[in-house]
């Protein structure tokens, strides 16, 4: 069974839908106790970094998460904040600390100031891909998806980059490290590209 | 690289998708429900609803229109949101942040605020605080007077500001808006394309993306909002009575050298 953190940020429904069309139920997981039910995890989010980590932390689902995703192993997927609450640290509206688990910096994306590049980074980009066995396996080199966001995650360590976009300049699309996957963008609202993506993290998580 | 979207805009006036002129006449052209059904197929890029109902009651009782009671606006959009695998943008009535709360835990992924972000701007900057600015879409109507000047006009139309768009456009940015939806009254239900001297005059002060809306009645509009600063060219009337709408205008923006999602 798959668990759907619900910690009031945003828009669960979209992804209960997503995973519906591709013949996957989700439970709505309201309270860190039900974790233990739930075989792997998937993190939504809509909103601002703070605000995510403020929820997380008033539910208790930090501790629990970690209990289950970090040390217990369970698969899990970040979808947008979802993948930049794993991050040390966030500088959207002064500095938040995060989850904590992929060391690096959740930051604002760069602003030429010439008008060439309006930011949120909001619509379809192609994402290049560095990692094809995962999350990306049988798609196409540079499958396109819908993004938006205005931060973007730095991770310390680039090895656990699976997916580079550009917008301005080149940032993080999705990480998969170890048990631990997630995209910037939205999947559950990229149509074939995003439901392929859906797919194939359903289909590894089933073989665990 | 970024691409340019292309996005339907399906006007809802009590509980029915109306085609609209000036922003005064509007008529009925069919189900909310079946549209988005349509547009799926398509793989449009983005999807805007703009809930235009001056009142409460919907008109659920028609029975040529097949359409169930769905609880007015927010039943409509939970049942889109089912079968609505694209982004989704819905604007209409929407007063405090429990408006928009409501709408986006039934699928939408931004909400557009209109006459109430005019009247209180600080709703735009509690609502980006909350929902993060990439939520929050600010949408200006905006008028030509006969000397050439422009002026936003709020309340579908009805209600003079005394602003000009670039003023409000600049001023919503600093509140935390993530995006402007650019809307020429004028335009609106014309077919004679776009209100270019408007998109350029309001992209130029700003740094958000900007949607352009109104006037489009060929496919080559799209690609000059384009031109005039717009990073995504919106559409209404002309989804409803142009065959395979989408593909023609995606090739229409591809000829005129704009990267397309294709």
């Amino acid at each position: 069974m798959i668990g759907l953190i619900d910690y009031g940020m945003g828009n669960i429904q979209s992804v209960i839908n997503g995973f519906k069309a591709v013949k996957a139920e989700l439970e709505v997981v309201s309270s860190p106790a039900d974790l233990s039910e739930v075989d792997a995890v998937v993190l939504p989010g809509v909103g601002a970094f703070g605000d995510g980590m403020k929820n997380l932390r008033k539910l208790g689902f930090d501790h629990a998460l970690r209990e289950h995703v970090l040390e217990g192993g369970k698969p899990m997927l970040g979808i947008c904040l979802g993948m930049q609450l794993l991050a040390s640290n966030s500088t959207e509206h002064g500095k938040h600390e995060g989850l904590g688990w992929i060391p690096g910096e959740v930051q604002r994306l760069k602003n030429p100031g010439d008008g060439s590049i309006r930011i949120p980074h909001i619509g379809w980009n192609d994402v290049e891909v560095k990692k094809d066995q995962g999350l990306y396996k049988g798609m196409p080199h540079t499958p396109t998806f819908y993004f938006v966001h205005s931060y973007v995650f730095k991770p310390e360590d680039q090895d656990v980059v699976s997916g580079y976009c550009c917008h301005g300049d080149e940032f993080v699309a999705s990480v998969e490290y170890k048990n631990i996957m997630a995209t910037q963008y939205h999947p559950e609202k990229s149509q074939k590209d995003g439901l392929k993506i859906l797919t194939n993290w359903f289909r590894m998580i089933e073989k665990c | 690289m970024l691409k340019t979207r292309l996005i339907p805009v399906l006007l809802l006036k009590n509980g029915l998708l109306v085609r609209s002129e000036s922003f005064s006449i509007h008529q009925i052209i069919g189900n909310p429900i079946h549209e988005v059904e349509r547009f799926n197929h398509w793989n449009v890029d983005e999807l805007i609803y703009l809930d235009i109902s001056r009142e409460d009651h919907y008109d659920i009782g028609r029975n040529d229109a097949k359409i169930k009671d769905l609880g007015g606006a927010l039943g409509i959009l939970e049942a889109v949101s089912k079968t609505c695998f694209m982004p989704l943008t819905w604007g209409g009535r929407i007063r405090t942040l429990d408006d928009i709360r409501a709408r986006i835990v039934r699928g939408a992924d931004k909400v557009s605020i209109n006459s109430q972000a005019f009247r209180t701007p600080e709703l735009i900057r509690q609502a980006s605080t909350s929902f993060g600015s990439q939520a929050i879409v600010v949408n200006i109507d905006v008028r030509k007077h006969e000397d050439g000047t422009y002026e936003v006009f709020i309340d579908g139309g009805d209600t003079a500001t005394g602003m000009s768009p670039e003023v409000w456009a600049k001023r919503a940015e600093e509140y935390g808006a993530g995006e402007i939806l650019l809307q020429s009254i004028d335009r609106d239900g014309s077919g004679m394309g776009y209100d270019l001297e408007l998109i350029e005059a309001v992209s130029r002060v700003t740094s958000i993306p900007i949607i352009a809306l109104g006037g489009v009645g060929s496919f080559e509009a799209y690609s000059h909002g384009v031109r005039a600063g717009a990073s995504a060219v919106a559409a209404a009337n002309l989804w409803h009575f142009k065959e395979m709408a989408d593909r023609h205008g995606k090739q229409a923006l591809k000829r005129a050298g704009v990267n397309v999602r294709l």
